[in-house]
């Protein structure tokens, strides 16, 4: 018997392991292909370590984790892996602009539209409509008050025409978009991934940038969007919507964007530029030998920052398996210590460089333990509000195609991304 | 975790049961009733068999719910078929999902809805023909395979993009269901390869990747035209595409890297090996290289590279990597490294993406070190990474060290060293033995660290040490005895058996250099031997062997004592092996000549291990692929096959001049066929350099200069005009002057517009070559320069340079002179009903970046080919307020292959036009109403009687309607119709009734109207034709513009 490619089945798994939803777009495979993953799941002790391709006698398992939901695709044949990851990825997402959220729940109650979204995504195992905009006009995503209405009426969520978007040049961009306000919103939202040496000096550290956008522009705005100072990009992607040419001659951003919530870049500033790490850890954290104690303090402070305030601080630090307790006071925000798990959260909050928040304080050690021989390594994370820590600004917005005038909006916001300061 | 799915199943009946109890309740349906029911499932039935919308939906949910946790609903499968044909489109929609899932279960039964589907591809509804098709093919019954094929042969030629791409979709579906159609289904393929939309694109080759993947040949006369559109196919199209590319390429050209194979394997020997060798190979390779010929890239294997590229920047992960792999597998060397950039910048993604390219990115390091270099830190791990990612990072320093970061990387593992994660470590260990020995002057370095490690709290950390020491000392035994010294101390505390085992080897192995320990090691593993692991045993009688065999005199009592207990153990490895070597060792009349060689046997130079990645060659395998990543052939997994020795002909790919016109043509400018081909070629290629690049400007001057004088030439003969075959003389003449006149012109130029008249048609579909691409005329006027002019014509096959005024064409009588004399029945043609002509936008000015195009049916013949319908296009440029800008785009402003798409049997054509201005390609299409793809016919009334009798039954068409207040007249009316379609009229006796005549352009089939106008506002229409689609299209048509 011939095999085919691509996706065959979706199976969704919850954290203890049960088959929640099942979808086969070919011939039906047995759930008991899932004992496999089960198999790679118990090997792999946390649910990171899964490996996201597994594979078994007759066939291959395809999986992600999103949002304590194993999403398991079964495919009998060679398939780019990245190919399906991004689809069921993909798929995640989608549910999560359906339902507001992407979990066990959700799907659950929605089980239908859930059913005629993976219908309509995949035909034979191969991706069809993926485009959110395309989709919404497929299938009308449930609202309160439309379910209500078509338990009364009986009318249903399904469009029963075509998407134009399917079948036009813009295939992103839904027709006939109108609204009485015309808004159009960008978040230029930087993260700082960093690791920091004990020293405090730098190892690593990079900024990763993102647009999201949110578009509520009637019929059919073409828009360009401009820099103050586009070279700092570095590498950039961009949504499909994009006109590439014109980013490569003029460095413009060019677009008719999709209806609603999207990303529109994403991009990494060049390596060249320094970057500014906006806050500094002053941590002692020792453990004394032969005996069950150690000794745990930590400072966190602002270094300059233009002008604006660091805040939503937390760290959070994985504790050796020795720990058993934490006795700590913090002289700003609160700490919990989950012995289980043994992870440190302290949430800090705002940051004044007047009183700088401390975190002090004895660990208990398991006794007849030996000193663990490694110092955790603190995590830290934190916004700041007003600010493209790389500088990074949006010269102006033009709207070209359409006669009303728009609400047009920039908002920055720096964060932590992976930022970690080793002790 | 395994002992649950069992339990599981036990539970799951009950909780369904119970759940659906729950659901019982909240629906409509009286609860009491349900209970009272036999079967479960007898209220579902009832629900489905009522008449309200509501109550089939609710049911069809409750179904679709119990199918998605997996329950078997197949018992209801009459009560659920029935509704197949429901007219609520959700019911409809989950009917088929339910279809899908039990069609193949319940054969017999599904047939009853084969029928339903049959009805719904005739549909005029794209969406419902598509989704037809898609439902029967997903239905995977044998019995229906001749339907399906069918289907999908309609389908395939449907006017629809949409249609056609589900047609694509359904050929892997039929082929799995009957591989015997495989030939059938290679034809469809074929067809729909030259599709020259984007939304076809990738799914036929999707489509041709699962079917024939090895008929690489259909893939020539596509090549380019993959390669152009490509950027503008959806995500999931555009990865198979550029896989299949990737492979087609692999056959077609040569390696881009011939040249630099050698000296690459040079460098790597360098780094390995002794530095001796290097100045000889060098100059074997200079002598090698000066033999070869110089590498000239074929311009189709760049056009891949150049079109991939910009992909890169693609948010999709899984194209990225295709792109990626692409150049890894086909770039030259110095190219490769564009890819590094857009790899790194997915180690931001999930973590299973990034799982996935760091395995690529670990083979592609072996090869190609330097690419990843300024990206090693990226590279760093950080404590929160997953196990298994930063083992692959590691995996990935590892590659990436050299003399010079070596340092940096050290200090970085040193971290990694006192990790938590203690697989991580141990992974760490390995990699520090990895790099010093590859990096010879780093050893004793990275020797010292793993020393101290040996005092390390943790035995893991110890014992990997142990294992990557031993494997270091082989290298160089004679320096490090104080090691072995060291570790053979170390038996006393270590317990983990591999690196027990490792200390002994190495103390046997190296026992002269440490003569005094290593008798009091064997002393006291002899004294602990019955409780040693197997493995460490088996190392305990290797060392008593080899002992015995150097320094008998100390350990003949020891190794006697040693091999005793092996005798005895439980182990039955253990026991042969202490038989073995007592054989072998101890000397005794029995034992042969092996006794002599003992010594050579158990004390030969050993070579030490070579510490290798396990990425190390897979990159055999295609990158990117699921066989890559398992290390192993995937099932299905097509082989990357090598470069060939000598290129293929690379003419295979060029595209002829399309079938149809060339008729025309071959009288007029005969003998250009060929070479206009080529020449369209080296446009394409010329104008891509322009767009993408400043430096490629300059030298590419003088060539143009050359271009342009061959063009000029060229325009010449090419200016010739059938239409005006009457006046030619006179047309060339007018359009030298306007060639003169351009230039300074095209300076004051504001507000320019340029018209074009693009006839278009299908071809004829009488002929069997129903799949040749349809020919298309363009006419085309520029005021602007006369290279623009120029251009614009070249980069069409069949060009034409006539003036034109800048409007709409009107009548001339020469043009009458074409009308052709078609004689297909008794019928004369009509002059075209003349009335005022509707233009329709082709591209909005905005969306054109100021280039606006508008298109209309002027209803004129077609002069070439009586098959055709004239569609007249104007392309205005609305920029006068950047006349700068303006002029640069409208340089480079040309239109590429206008192609008719639509040969839905004889329904009607669909124009794809790709216009392109230097900075974009805008995709438009032209989408004619079906009343435009007609042409009048006179009738006498009998005769309008006479064949409306014919038509009657399926091809009669009636609708009722009220007609408008201004549409109330002789005059209103006639004048509606006929702008509606390009129909003629026909005298009636009858007051209050309006016939109509005409006959389609492609087929000549008869489509006749009537129109009764009854009392007041009350009008009935009736079209009768065979062409059902073009009768439901029509009333449509008709309908709306009288209602206007």
């Amino acid at each position: 018997m011939f095999q085919q490619k691509m996706i065959h089945s979706l199976f969704l798994i919850n954290c203890s392991g049960d088959i929640f939803l099942e979808k086969h777009w070919k011939s039906v495979v047995s759930q008991s292909v899932c004992d496999y993953f089960f198999e790679a799941q118990e090997k792999a002790v946390d649910v990171e370590n899964v490996p996201p391709v597994i594979s078994t006698p007759h066939h291959y398992l395809i999986s992600i984790y999103r949002d304590k939901i194993f999403f398991v695709s079964v495919i009998q044949t060679e398939v780019p892996p990245l190919f399906v990851i991004e689809f069921l990825h993909r798929v995640a997402d989608t549910f999560q602009d359906y339902f507001g959220e992407c979990s066990e729940t959700a799907i659950k109650d929605n089980v239908v539209i859930v059913y005629e979204l993976l219908e309509e995504m995949l035909d034979n195992g191969f991706p069809l409509a993926t485009e959110s905009n395309i989709l919404k006009e497929l299938i009308k995503p449930p609202t309160i008050l439309r379910s209500v209405v078509n338990s009364i009426t009986g009318s249903s969520n399904v469009g029963d025409t075509l998407p134009t978007g399917q079948l036009s040049n813009i295939p992103w961009r839904r027709a006939g978009v109108k609204y009485t306000n015309n808004e159009a919103y960008f978040d230029v939202i930087e993260e700082i991934d960093a690791i920091i040496d004990k020293s405090g000096s730098t190892v690593f550290a990079e900024i990763q940038g993102v647009i999201d956008s949110c578009i509520k522009l009637s019929g059919m705005p073409d828009l360009s969007l401009s820099f103050m100072n586009p070279r700092l990009l570095d590498d950039v992607s961009f949504h499909p919507c994009i006109r590439f040419k014109r980013w490569e001659s003029e460095r413009v951003l060019s677009f008719i964007p999709p209806d609603g919530n999207f990303r529109l870049i994403s991009y990494r500033v060049s390596s060249q530029n320094l970057v500014a790490i906006p806050v500094y850890v002053k941590h002692l954290i020792s453990f004394k030998e032969n005996s069950s104690s150690g000794r745990f303090d930590v400072t966190i402070g602002p270094k300059q920052n233009m002008g604006k305030t660091v805040e939503g601080v937390v760290m959070t630090v994985h504790m050796p398996k020795a720990v058993l307790n934490m006795n700590l006071t913090a002289t700003q925000g609160s700490y919990t210590f989950d012995p289980v798990t043994k992870v440190l959260t302290w949430d800090v909050g705002k940051i004044t460089p007047q009183k700088l928040p401390n975190l002090k304080g004895i660990v208990n050690l398991q006794s007849g333990a030996p000193k663990p021989e490694e110092n955790p390594s603190l995590n830290i994370q934190f916004k700041i509000q007003q600010l493209a820590i790389s500088g990074l600004k949006v010269n102006r917005l033009d709207m070209y195609g359409e006669k009303y005038k728009p609400f047009k909006g920039v908002k920055y916001i720096t964060k932590a991304g992976k930022f970690q300061v080793r002790t | 975790m395994l002992s649950l799915p069992p339990v599981q199943k036990l539970l799951r009946p009950k909780l369904v049961a119970g759940s659906d109890a729950a659901e019982e309740v909240t629906s409509p349906w009286p609860a009491a009733l349900s209970t009272l029911m036999w079967c479960r499932h007898d209220d579902l039935k009832e629900m489905l068999d009522s008449n309200k919308d509501s109550l089939k939906l609710e049911a069809m949910k409750r179904i679709v719910a119990m199918i998605a946790r997996g329950k078997n609903a197949s018992d209801l499968f009459p009560a659920v078929v029935k509704n197949v044909a429901c007219k609520n489109i959700e019911v409809k929609k989950l009917v088929y999902v339910y279809l899908v899932r039990y069609a193949e279960e319940q054969q017999d039964l599904a047939l009853l809805s084969i029928s339903t589907f049959q009805r719904g591809l005739k549909d005029p509804n794209q969406l419902i023909r598509a989704s037809a098709l898609r439902v029967l093919s997903s239905i995977r019954v044998p019995i229906i395979v001749p339907i399906m094929m069918l289907a999908i042969k309609e389908a395939a030629s449907d006017m629809s993009p949409y249609v056609r791409k589900t047609a694509a979709h359904a050929i892997p579906k039929l082929y799995s269901l009957d591989s015997d159609q495989k030939d059938q289904l290679i034809e469809v393929i074929e067809k729909l390869l030259a599709d020259k939309t984007t939304l076809v694109a990738g799914s036929v080759v999707m489509a041709f990747e699962e079917v024939c993947p090895e008929r690489i040949d259909l893939i020539h006369k596509n090549y380019r035209k993959l390669c152009n559109l490509l950027i503008d196919v959806e995500e999931w199209g555009q990865v198979v595409i550029i896989n299949m590319l990737t492979r087609y390429a692999r056959t077609q050209f040569l390696s881009p890297n011939q040249n630099e194979s050698l000296l690459e394997e040079s460098a790597e020997k360098a780094f390995y090996g002794s530095e001796e060798e290097d100045t000889k190979d060098a100059k074997a390779e200079a002598a090698s290289l000066a033999k070869r010929k110089p590498y000239v890239m074929d311009p189709d294997h760049r056009l891949l590279l150049r079109n991939t590229k910009p992909l890169l920047q693609s948010r999709n992960a899984a194209v990225v990597m295709a792109v990626a792999q692409l150049y890894f597998h086909l770039a030259p060397k110095a190219e490769v490294g564009v890819i590094a950039k857009a790899l790194v910048r997915l180690l931001r993604s999930h973590s299973e993406v990034q799982y996935v390219v760091l395995q690529n990115v670990a083979t592609m390091s072996i090869k190609r070190r330097g690419m990843f270099e300024p990206y090693l830190k990226s590279f760093y791990i950080r404590s929160t990474d997953p196990t298994q990612i930063k083992i692959l990072k590691l995996e990935v320093l590892t590659n990436l060290a050299n003399e010079t970061n070596i340092s940096t990387i050290l200090r970085e593992f040193q971290t990694y060293i006192r990790s938590m994660d203690k697989d991580f470590v141990a992974a760490t260990i390995q990699a520090i033995g990895r790099c010093a020995t590859n990096i010879g002057k780093v050893r004793d370095t990275c020797l010292n660290g793993l020393v101290q490690l040996l005092s390390n709290r943790d035995e893991l950390v110890v014992a990997e040490s142990v294992v990557v020491i031993k494997k270091l000392l082989q290298m160089q035994p004679a320096q490090h005895s104080e090691i072995i010294k060291h570790m053979a101390k170390l038996t006393d505390n270590i317990q983990v058996p591999m690196a027990r085992a490792s200390i002994l080897w190495l103390i046997g192995e190296y026992c002269e250099h440490v003569p005094k320990i290593a008798p009091d090691v064997l002393r006291k593993m002899a004294k602990s031997f019955t409780n040693e692991e197997d493995i460490v045993k088996l190392q305990v009688i290797n060392l008593a062997a080899k002992l015995y065999l150097t320094n008998s005199k100390q350990s003949k009592l020891l190794t006697q004592y040693v091999l005793n207990l092996a005798k005895y153990d439980q182990n039955y490895d253990i026991r042969d092996r202490a038989r073995f070597i007592r054989q072998l060792i101890v000397p005794t009349e029995k034992s042969g000549a092996l006794n002599k060689y003992a010594k050579k046997l158990f004390l030969a130079q050993k070579p030490a291990p070579i510490l290798e990645s396990s990425f190390k060659d897979r990159d055999h395998f295609q990158l990117g692929s699921l066989s890559h990543l398992l290390n192993a052939k995937a099932v299905g997994y097509q082989e990357l096959p090598d470069w060939p020795d000598e290129a293929p002909d690379p003419s295979v790919r060029n595209v002829e001049v399309r079938g149809a016109p060339q008729c025309i043509w071959d009288t007029l400018s005969s003998g250009t066929s060929s070479s206009s081909s080529e020449e369209e070629e080296e446009e394409e290629e010329e104008e891509e350099e322009e767009g993408s690049g400043e430096q490629s400007e300059d030298k590419e001057g003088e060539e143009e200069e050359e271009k342009r004088k061959k063009r000029k030439e060229k325009g010449g003969l090419r200016k010739v005009s059938p239409r005006s075959m009457g006046s030619e003389e006179e047309e060339e003449a007018e359009g030298k002057k306007v060639k003169k006149a351009a230039g300074p012109q095209g300076k004051k130029g504001h507000a320019e517009t340029s018209s074009e008249e693009a006839s278009a048609s299908e071809s004829s579909s009488s002929g069997s070559d129903s799949g040749t691409e349809a020919p298309t005329v363009v006419e085309a006027k520029r005021r602007k320069t006369v290279r623009t002019g120029l251009e614009g014509g070249w980069e069409d096959p069949c060009p034409l340079l006539t003036p034109l005024s800048s409007t709409f064409l009107p009548w001339s009588p020469r043009e009458w002179a074409w009308w052709p004399t078609l004689s297909c029945g008794p019928w004369q043609l009509l002059s075209p009903a003349f009335g005022a002509v509707r233009t329709y936008e082709l591209l909005h000015r905005m969306a054109g970046e100021g280039l606006s195009v508008e298109y209309c049916f002027s209803r004129r013949p077609f002069p070439g080919d009586p098959h055709m319908v004239a569609v007249q296009i104007q392309i205005s440029n609305n920029t006068d307020a950047e006349v700068k800008s303006l002029r640069h785009n409208t340089n480079a402003l040309g239109w590429k292959g206008t192609v008719v798409e639509g040969r839905w049997d004889t329904v009607a054509a669909l124009c794809f036009q790709r216009a392109c201005t230097h900075t974009r390609h805008f995709y438009v299409s032209i989408q004619p109403p079906v009343g435009e793809l007609m042409a009048p016919v006179f009738m006498s009334e009998n005769e309008f009687r006479k064949e409306q009798g014919k038509l009657t039954g399926m091809s009669e068409i009636t609708e009722k309607l009220t007609l408008p207040e201004k549409c109330r007249s002789d005059h209103a009316i006639v004048q509606q119709v006929t702008s509606a379609a390009n129909v003629g009229r026909v005298p009636c006796g009858a007051d209050n009734e309006y016939r109509f005549a005409a006959k389609t352009v492609t087929s000549g089939s008869l489509v006749l109207i009537t129109l009764e106008w009854r009392e007041g506002a009350a009008a009935q229409l009736t079209v009768n034709s065979e062409k059902m689609v073009i009768g439901t299209m029509l009333v449509k048509d008709i309908i709306q513009a009288l209602a206007q």
